[in-house]
């Protein structure tokens, strides 16, 4: 086998593939290498050392770093020696020396690799090298995460993820040698810049240096005061998320638990996002079917994802038309929560507590844009993720392997297979399609029919094309801002003549959402996160009754008893929102 | 730390904007064109503040922080302008061995101000800098373009008095 | 141009020329006088000299007769500004404006050198000696410098005149790309930058790796960073078009179309020739399409540094080049694969490209006649620091260190004692007094601890202290470890401050055994050639002057005296006359006395500043 490559690991042979890097190489023959920096697609810059072996390609040992070193034909490889475990303990030590050590109250403890690798190599006294440290202030300036520099490890995987991913780069190493430090332009303060508040920098750092914005205390005490209604949502993708919390496999679907969790913690009621999601489908494909009809601007775009709504403001300020002008599920769901439903239960909309579990950080600072308050209060008043739930939990002492499979309560917990897989890249626009061809076509689909695979799947980009009736919808697909991008700038320059796009600033959507429980390096490397997450969606929809966002009871009692019917003046008013044009960098006059 | 403001107000002409402009739109489809551009604007307005940076930023089509990350890893460009006299104090190691740090000491007591830094008056800028080739004066400092060579810490004052106007 | 048409300049310009090295007849002029535009002479005036010498000689209406010719470093920098009047040869150092007329009168037009004015190691009783006899340039031999101080480096007809581009003609219509790269291979040239890797490999990997590269980039290293090395900057100055010429050369061996220059910013004079050279060469059809009638294209662009040592690190470099913050990056790839903009890419330093003409032009034979076994030909360094002759000097490898400090050098001065001679920079390490018999060569000196570096020669007398040096060089990395990769960022940090503890008498045995742990650790782990030799400095001295170290920690004393928290300050009552001087001068009020009765250093107020030694006629104060 010519594109196999033998290599001996530890006195072992073995053979990998061609281009394999000692890491990968190692790992196929069960050998974990530590690492700090590196992660996957995102970040091979051999800068942090941790992952050091000895290699020999013939002319001796030489120390090098196995994450980016690629294997040679009759390279030996030690991974394990005395000097080289050394050698990581006393890098490690070197990065402690100029670590905050406050491991207590730290928000990463007992999920932070660098604390992990600490116990893993033997550290015995974490202050042998200390000195001279830098004492960095904390950014609280934005609106959904802090930074905390003084656990900055200057790994960059937050800049890579940021600049190449998410193609923003807002962030970036700045000063040189012992003063490099992460942070934004002039030391600016993050909210002064263009970031959307994806959170995928959170998502990848090792440690306690990026964190979101916690509300669970407010919530708890929200809870606790009985002239509160406190409402709770949760987003498709944090049932699929959310067992991760709980050292349950990665795509483990705990939507039954979750609710009996959310119960357990006091929420007046429980609720599903999902309910949102089908209205969303409605009101956003009647505005499609609307803009093609009447000749209105297209492509339509999607305008769930408040990250991407925020990039398409800052980078791409000319193509705010193209945004539909639905509020997020998330918004919906407040409005119709302090409109219709408080109607319905005789609740004065300011005694309403509404509080949504997101995978997602940027849903904190949609919260709190303009123009989302349908009952003249904010529809939302805390959004928090995935990860701030767990600790909800953990802190309430709530058993959560062990809770039984509840159900969420009528009429705004009641949902389609449809609203459900929004949370997958693709999915927004395979329930738009599973409502467009129906309403275009006047026939019913059902089985196979409704399965849209070719907007399936975590690619970064996608396109397909389909006649319905004559009509020819061109639509694309695209997760990660980077790929947005390509899409943009198609649809910007004219090149590009979609219908419909659907854009998710997180890459391969919500599943893989900023909010989202963390993991860490060393699994992330070698599991396809993103499918895993996906695929408990997708299980779920499949065996669901009610696949179809147009069939959802609660949405129809919903328009026959108060909002009339998609796209009316009344929906206009509470479900949909308007958008600003942004620059990237400040004014200065 | 908080957003890093130059020490002086920003006060660009119309001719420099134009100027660098015209840099920006010669070098922008170079490989590699930041560097040079910055060069260019440092020249052009002496120091590199946030305004000249965003800029450079919107010329080129890069984020303001890839600007900042370059304008503060090398030592050649400067956030803050510099004193109407530019001192510069050789601490290369032939002129290290002959005392130049000792020269450096007197001079920020003197001046009362650090490395890179520049006095409130505007007047004199300090910095020490690696080498400059002059090893057979060697200590040596300059005060823009003029050459101090052969120095001992005595001759401080008077360099100094040389630029008393 | 053409290659006869380049023949027929130089025909015309090599009697100009020869006239400034062996007595050439047929010159338009009766005197060139030479005057040198380096930095170390600029520095001290040169310029303004030449132009007064340009108006003196219009005035006295000799124009005709006189030709002034503003060249590159001499290398006896100690003594610039200087100039030299040919075809007689005389050397007047230290020039003063105010001597110019006299010069002119007596000797340009009365034919008498001024013997007072003269470098006194050239004037003999029989009258002036030949400068190659003279003790500093006897023993060198010059092939990368072999036009600095000969030519104008603003002409490149001069340079023609010196068998200039002629190594480019033959290459491009005599020799194929393999017959090229043998050439260099067969010489033994190895990289001048610091790392000695054979020149001739890294050409034949980057012609051969990529065979369907659509492009690729010859990059010269000009960003001279070490702290007291001033080779390159002398080459630039004194004979650009040899650098453009064999970048040209290499770019036809890897089939490169496009070469950068990485230049330091800080230095002017470099850059403005490189930007003269470059407009000259491509007006003559040296750089551009067609090169002498030929389908080879090249060009070449100055990138400037701004001020970051790590860039002279290749991958940082070409990190830079391509507008980014220059940090380097792991290898494997090498840039002969995938380099500049991803691209097979070679990159060498000034100096290694100096040679390569010469070593087209007389073959590899004559190039492995100089030097060592593995270290053929010669290298140059900058010499500097407690040295007599400070200055440029270039010697065949295996030339001894005792060769070079004692005799090109001059010795120390003020009769002090020898101590280390620091090879390397900040790369590099100090090498005691007991090795200076060994030849110089790369492995010799990597052997003892040191490392060629790209050429600084730095010695050291008993004055200095070896742990203040080693703290001096840390020092240095530390501020230009660029911060990508741990053990450099941090670990020279903590190696910093461990030594700094040292020096000022805080330190400990235990504070020793841990600086040379991490000594050897970031040397082991750093991810690039930066902090892989950052602990040279710290661990040569650790080995040759480990008692000074164990004096600081144990006794608490700075035995050079240069330490100031170790030192302290006492007036020795015989000696002291009771001037009073001294307690005048204490800025702190230190000293107290009556007059004539001998006074006494309160040390509890003294700050140690060496004024009341400075002031002392008597010699009567000592720190110790």
């Amino acid at each position: 086998m010519s594109d196999m490559i033998n290599i001996k690991i530890n006195g072992m042979d073995f053979a990998a593939p061609k281009g394999s890097t000692i890491l990968e190489a190692a790992r196929l023959a069960n050998i974990t290498i530590p690492t700090l920096c590196f992660l996957k697609e995102i970040n091979a810059i051999g800068a942090c050392r941790i992952c050091v072996v000895e290699a020999n390609e013939g002319r001796g040992f030489r120390t090098v770093a196995a994450c980016v070193y690629p294997i040679t034909e009759g390279m030996e490889i030690r991974t394990n020696t005395p000097a080289i475990i050394e050698s990581r303990k006393k890098t490690l030590e070197l990065i402690l020396s100029n670590h905050d050590r406050k491991c207590l109250s730290c928000v990463r403890s007992k999920n932070c690799e660098l604390q992990a690798l600490a116990n893993d190599l033997g550290i015995e006294f974490e202050g042998k090298y200390d000195g001279e440290t830098q004492n960095y202030d904390i950014d609280y300036s934005a609106a959904h995460m802090y930074r905390d520099n003084n656990k900055c490890i200057l790994c960059r995987r937050c800049v890579a993820v940021c600049e190449k991913t998410q193609g923003i780069g807002v962030i970036g190493a700045n000063e040189r040698g012992f003063k490099t430090h992460i942070s934004s332009a002039f030391e600016m303060g993050l909210g002064d810049t263009s970031c959307v508040s994806c959170g995928q920098c959170i998502n990848v750092c090792p440690t306690g240096a990026l964190s979101e914005k916690d509300f669970t205390s407010e919530i708890i005490a929200a809870i606790a005061d009985p002239s509160k209604k406190v409402v709770v949502q949760t987003a498709p993708s944090v049932r699929a998320g959310l067992g991760e919390c709980f050292g349950m496999p990665i795509g483990t679907n705990v939507e039954g638990k979750m609710v009996a969790a959310l119960r357990r913690l006091g929420f007046d009621c429980v609720f599903d996002t999902n309910f949102t999601a089908d209205l969303t489908i409605l009101e956003e494909g009647t505005e499609l079917i609307e803009r093609v009809k009447n000749g209105g601007k297209l492509p339509m775009i999607t305008s769930c994802s408040p990250g991407w709504v925020k990039y398409c403001e800052h980078y791409y300020p000319d193509c705010i038309d193209n945004l539909s002008s639905c509020k997020s599920p998330q918004q919906m769901f407040g409005a119709v929560l302090k409109t219709y439903y408080a109607e319905k239960m005789g609740w004065d909309p300011k005694d309403i507590v509404s509080v949504s579990i997101m995978p997602c950080t940027a849903k904190k600072f949609e919260m709190g844009r303009d123009d989302q308050n349908a009952a003249g209060v904010a529809d939302i008043d805390y959004a928090i993720t995935t990860r701030e739930l767990g600790r909800m939990i953990d802190r309430a002492g709530i058993n959560f392997a062990d809770l039984p499979e509840e159900k969420f309560d009528d009429p705004l917990g009641i949902f389609s297979g449809a609203g459900l897989i929004f949370g997958a890249t693709g999915g927004v626009m395979e329930a738009a399609l599973r409502f467009a061809v129906e309403e275009l076509t006047g026939e019913k689909l059902n089985g196979e029919k409704l399965d849209f695979k070719e907007v399936r799947g975590t690619e970064g980009v996608k396109e397909a094309s389909y006649n319905v009736n004559g009509l020819e919808i061109k639509v694309a697909v695209a997760s990660g801002l980077a790929n947005a991008k390509k899409i943009m700038d198609k649809v910007r320059s004219g090149e590009a003549d979609y219908t419909f796009v659907e854009i998710m600033a997180c890459p391969g959507g919500c599943v893989n959402g900023g909010g989202q429980p963390i993991v860490p390096a060393s699994v992330r490397n070698f599991t396809d996160v993103r499918s895993l997450r996906a695929k408990a969606l997708y299980d779920q929809d499949a065996a669901m009754e009610l696949r179809k966002s147009q069939d959802n009871p609660a949405v129809k009692a919903l328009y026959d008893e108060y909002l009339e019917k998609p796209g009316s003046h009344k929906a206009h008013e509470i479900l949909h929102t308007s958008y600003v044009a942004r620059k990237i960098n400040k004014d200065f006059d | 730390m908080g957003m890093i403001k130059a020490a002086v107000p920003f006060n660009g002409t119309k001719e420099q904007e134009a100027e660098l402009c015209a840099i920006i739109a010669e070098l922008k489809d170079t490989r590699g064109a930041l560097m040079p551009v910055m060069q260019k604007a440092q020249d052009i307005y002496g120091y590199l503040p946030i305004e000249v940076q965003t800029m450079i930023a919107e010329g080129l089509n890069v984020p303001l922080e890839k600007v900042y990350g370059v304008a503060t890893f090398y030592s050649q460009f400067s956030l803050n302008p510099k004193g109407k006299y530019r001192i510069s104090v050789c601490l290369g190691t032939a002129c290290y061995v002959k005392g130049s740090g000792d020269i450096y000491e007197k001079l920020q007591e003197k001046l009362g101000i650090g490395d890179g830094g520049c006095t409130p008056d505007g007047k004199f800028s300090l910095e020490a800098c690696r080498c400059i080739g002059a090893c057979g004066l060697a200590p040596v400092l300059t005060v823009n373009d003029d050459v101090f060579g052969r120095l001992t810490v005595d001759d401080v004052d008077s360099i100094l008095a040389k630029y008393a106007d | 141009m053409t290659l006869e048409q380049l023949n027929a300049v130089k025909e015309k310009m090599k009697n100009e020329v020869a006239l400034r090295t062996h007595g050439g007849e047929n010159s338009k002029y009766e005197k060139h006088i030479l005057i040198c535009g380096g930095t170390g002479c600029t520095s001290s005036g040169s310029m303004k000299i030449a132009e007064t010498l340009e108006k003196t000689i219009e005035a006295k209406g000799l124009t005709e007769k006189v030709q002034v010719v503003r060249t590159g470093c001499f290398g006896l920098c100690a003594l610039g500004p200087i100039m030299i009047v040919y075809p007689e040869g005389a050397f007047y150092s230290m020039v003063e404006e105010k001597n110019i007329e006299r010069i002119i009168d007596e000797h340009i037009i009365g034919g008498q050198p001024i013997k007072e004015l003269l470098y006194d190691e050239t004037v003999t009783d029989e009258g002036i000696k030949a400068l190659d006899d003279t003790a500093f340039y006897k023993k060198q031999h010059r092939v990368a410098l072999r036009n600095c101080g000969v030519i104008n480096p603003e002409c490149i007809d001069e340079y023609i005149g010196r068998d200039g581009y002629s190594a480019l003609g033959k290459v491009l219509t005599t020799m194929s790309q393999d017959d090229v790269i043998q050439t260099i291979l067969d010489s033994g040239l190895r990289g001048r930058g610091g790392g000695g890797f054979p020149t001739g490999m890294k050409w034949k990997l980057a012609k051969n790796l990529v065979p369907d590269a659509d492009m690729k980039y010859v990059c010269c290293n000009a960003d001279e960073g070490d702290p007291g090395a001033f080779m390159d900057r002398s080459v630039l100055e004194g004979d650009p078009h040899v650098v453009l010429e064999a970048m040209t050369i290499a770019g036809y061996a890897i089939g490169a179309k496009q070469g950068y220059i990485y230049v330091r910013a800080e230095y002017p004079i470099a850059v403005d020739r490189l930007r003269i050279a470059i407009a000259q060469a491509r007006e003559k059809g040296m750089l551009g399409n067609n090169i002498f009638g030929t389908d080879f294209s090249f060009d070449i662009d100055l990138r400037l540094g701004s001020g970051a040592f790590v860039c002279g690190e290749e991958t940082a470099l070409m990190t830079s080049i391509e507008g980014n913050r220059g940090e380097p990056k792991p290898r494997p790839p090498f840039p002969a694969e995938k380099g500049l903009f991803d691209k097979p890419t070679i990159l060498n330093n000034v100096e290694t490209y100096a040679n390569i003409p010469q070593i087209i032009l007389n073959g590899p034979e004559w190039f492995t006649s100089m030097g060592t076994e593995k270290s053929k030909g010669t290298k140059v360094f900058a010499l500097g620091g407690k040295i007599n002759n400070t200055g440029l000097v270039e010697v065949p490898m295996g030339t001894t260190l005792r060769e070079v400090i004692e005799e090109i050098g001059g010795g120390i001065p003020n009769g002090k004692k020898f101590k280390a001679a620091q090879t390397g920079g900040p790369s590099g390490g100090c090498i005691p007094p007991e090795h200076f018999d060994i030849p110089i060569d790369y492995d010799n000196l990597i052997g003892i601890g040191s490392m060629m570096g790209s050429g600084g020669l730095i010695v050291m007398d008993e004055d200095n202290c070896m742990v203040d040096i080693a703290k001096f060089f840390l020092e240095f990395t530390l501020d230009e470890s660029c911060g990508k990769c741990t053990p450099c960022r941090i670990g020279t940090k903590r190696m910093y401050e461990i030594l700094d503890k040292i020096t000022k008498g805080q330190g400990t045995l235990e504070d020793i055994d841990k600086l040379e742990e991490l000594c050897y650790h970031v040397k082991q782990n750093s991810l690039c050639g930066l902090g892989q030799t950052a602990p040279n400095p710290v661990l040569s001295t650790l080995r040759y002057f480990r008692d000074e170290y164990v004096a600081h920690v144990v006794d608490k004393k700075c035995p050079a005296g240069v330490c100031k928290d170790l030192l302290s300050f006492s007036i020795i009552e015989d000696k002291c006359k009771g001037c009073t001087a001294c307690a005048r001068k204490c800025p702190v009020g230190a000293i107290s006395g009556t007059v004539k009765q001998p006074h006494v250093i309160d040390t509890n107020k003294c700050i140690k500043c060496g004024a009341c030694i400075a002031t002392c006629k008597f010699g009567a104060i000592i720190k110790k």
